[in-house]
């Protein structure tokens, strides 16, 4: 092993594809880091990914991550803080090739760039239905034979293993395909202190503290529902992990930043996303995330301690997704008096229209919003019993692409053929798109192995 | 008294498939003894009437003083296939907060 420190800084920057590119480029220039991790990933991505490399087989990753390479990449090298990130998408090779011609425009060298692969399991899929995996849908527990036919990616999900092997190596920047979220902090933690994979309590602890982390800015405040508490959101902190050898962590944020680091922050995020608290699991580990204690220590610092972990499954989840139909939706803008009611009115006309045309969908497939009269919290919110302004958002899915199509051009009419005060309709025709469904399922881990290729440029 | 639960707990959502998960914090030690007996799966069905169409599931979290509801059934079918401006529960929690609730007294309860 070699020179071990005694804690480890590792920061998240980027909590999805999406995320601002301020949060990353502040953690770098604000205070000291030892570790950056970017996320890129969503449940539909790959699906995304996949389509835009059969159209060019040189894309299918996150382009993002190379141009924020570009505004980050001198200060990491200059600072020796490594990048681990999900933006490999279904092309790493293609995205580390693309970081490794940023590296010679801005004129560095030496710069070691690995992938970690493995988890495109795509063009295996009849390779593992022969071994016997069936791809049950882990979920509503349907058959895979409903799908199989449609299916446009399958990634699993892998753990922390392939990152540690690339920073083992040395790489400085580690750009991994479809990992686990917590697997992008916990790399670092077992390449810098030596963890074996049967620690379940340290594995454990790291995974929690990815967890804490891995919406950025949600843990420092950021949608907080006592949110007047919170002072200077547009310079919110991104969270750092201060974690040591022993399994124990802080979280905390550079100092001078917006937000807050509290118990109520980071319980906040722990609460994030939890199915079975006892039962976490993850490819490396199962948490009970009813052991994790918190205390503060001053000022915007919680240690995080007390975390018990369990031995993993002997299976690891694949996240397919396969095309399921066409939806369309689009809005208007009903200015008042009487918005409320006028903005009642349009729908309705958008269905007798499509009616006369023979052109009908299943209340299923329909939906409408008066936005501004309590949507998001219908039945909770009181509903205006009338508005100045109303946003009507309506929209449909339906197997059939020119019934959607249809629909989507009786929208615009009503600004000149419905009640008055209809406006808003610069974004014109809503267009159909095509609606990628989610199948998630278990494979025994004896079929997965990652691949790690380390390039110096 | 009436109270709102925001002024005994705090909350945050997201999604998990075609469900949302719901978790609610209490303040202090009083607020969970409180909220774990006021929050059952059928408190919360009835009050996303409009919003959860499946089944609640409830876990504790008393480490953490949170409770943690699993809102099946609640985003017009999840991910990519909603039409729902809030497609993936995040607005649940604050929808949770909006509660009311009969007390005595607010001793104990707050931050």
């Amino acid at each position: 092993m070699k020179n071990k420190k005694e804690k480890v800084l590792i920061s998240n920057g980027q909590g999805f594809w999406g995320d601002s590119i301020l949060g990353p480029i502040r953690l770098l220039r604000e205070g000291p880091i030892d570790y950056l991790t970017l996320d890129y990933l969503a449940e539909v991505t790959m699906s995304i990914m996949q389509k835009l490399k059969s159209r060019n087989p040189d894309a299918g990753y996150a382009t993002d991550f190379i141009k924020l390479l570009e505004r980050i990449l001198p200060e990491a090298q200059e600072k020796g803080v490594r990048i681990i990130a999900s933006a490999g998408g279904v092309n790493a090779q293609a995205c580390l090739e693309a970081a490794g011609a940023v590296v010679k425009k801005l004129g560095l060298s030496g710069v070691k760039i690995a992938t970690v692969t493995g988890d495109d399991i795509l063009h295996r899929i009849d390779e593992m239905e022969g071994a016997g995996e069936k791809f049950k849908n882990m979920d509503t527990g349907a058959s895979w034979s409903d799908v199989r036919s449609k299916i446009s990616s399958a990634n699993v999900y892998l753990g922390a293993a392939g990152i540690v092997d690339a920073l083992d190596q040395g790489a400085d920047i580690v750009i991994c395909g479809r990992v686990t979220d917590p697997a992008l902090v916990l790399g670092p933690m077992v390449h810098e202190f030596g963890w074996h994979f049967d620690d379940y309590d340290k594995l454990a602890a790291g995974t929690v503290a990815g967890h804490i982390v891995e919406c950025g800015a949600q843990c420092t405040g950021a949608n907080y529902t006592n949110w007047r508490k919170i002072e200077n959101f547009a310079m919110i902190g991104y969270p750092i992990i201060e974690m040591k050898a022993d399994g124990e962590f802080c979280i905390t944020k550079h100092p001078g930043t917006g937000g807050e680091v509290s118990i109520e922050s980071v319980t906040s995020q722990l609460m994030y996303e939890m199915g079975d608290p006892e039962n976490y699991i993850t490819p490396d580990v199962v948490v009970d995330f009813t052991t994790v204690k918190l205390e503060e220590q001053g000022k915007d610092r919680v240690r995080v301690y007390g975390i018990r972990g369990k031995k993993a499954t002997d299976f690891l989840k694949v996240s397919a997704s396969y095309a399921n139909g066409y939806k369309a939706i689009g809005q208007l803008t009903i200015a008042g008096p009487d918005a409320l009611e006028k903005a009642k009115i349009c729908a309705d006309i958008i269905w007798k229209r499509l009616a006369y045309e023979n052109v009908f969908f299943s209340e299923a497939n329909k939906m409408v919003e008066f936005l501004g009269a309590a949507v998001c919290h219908a039945g909770i919110a009181v509903e205006p019993a009338t508005s100045d302004e109303i946003v009507l958002r309506v929209g449909v899915k339906d197997a059939d692409r020119a019934k959607v199509d249809r629909f989507a051009m009786e929208i615009v009419p009503l600004v000149t053929s419905g009640p008055p005060g209809v406006t808003g309709f610069a974004g014109g025709r809503p267009k159909a798109t095509e609606i990628v469904s989610y199948w998630p399922a278990l494979i025994n881990k004896t079929r997965i192995n990652h691949h790690v290729h380390v390039e110096t440029f | 008294m009436k109270i709102k639960l925001s002024e005994i707990a705090y909350a945050r959502s997201g999604d998990k498939g075609d469900g949302s998960n719901v978790g609610i914090a209490a303040y202090t030690d009083a607020g969970y003894t409180f909220l774990k007996e006021l929050l059952t799966p059928g408190r919360l069905k009835a009050h996303f009437k409009e919003i959860c169409f499946g089944k609640v599931e409830r876990y504790e979290m008393p480490n953490i003083r949170a409770l943690n509801f699993i809102l099946h059934d609640s985003l017009g079918g999840g991910g990519s296939e909603s039409l729902k401006t809030d497609a993936q529960g995040k607005t649940h929690g604050l929808g949770l907060l909006y509660m009311e609730v009969e007390i005595d007294s607010l001793e104990g309860l707050k931050s």
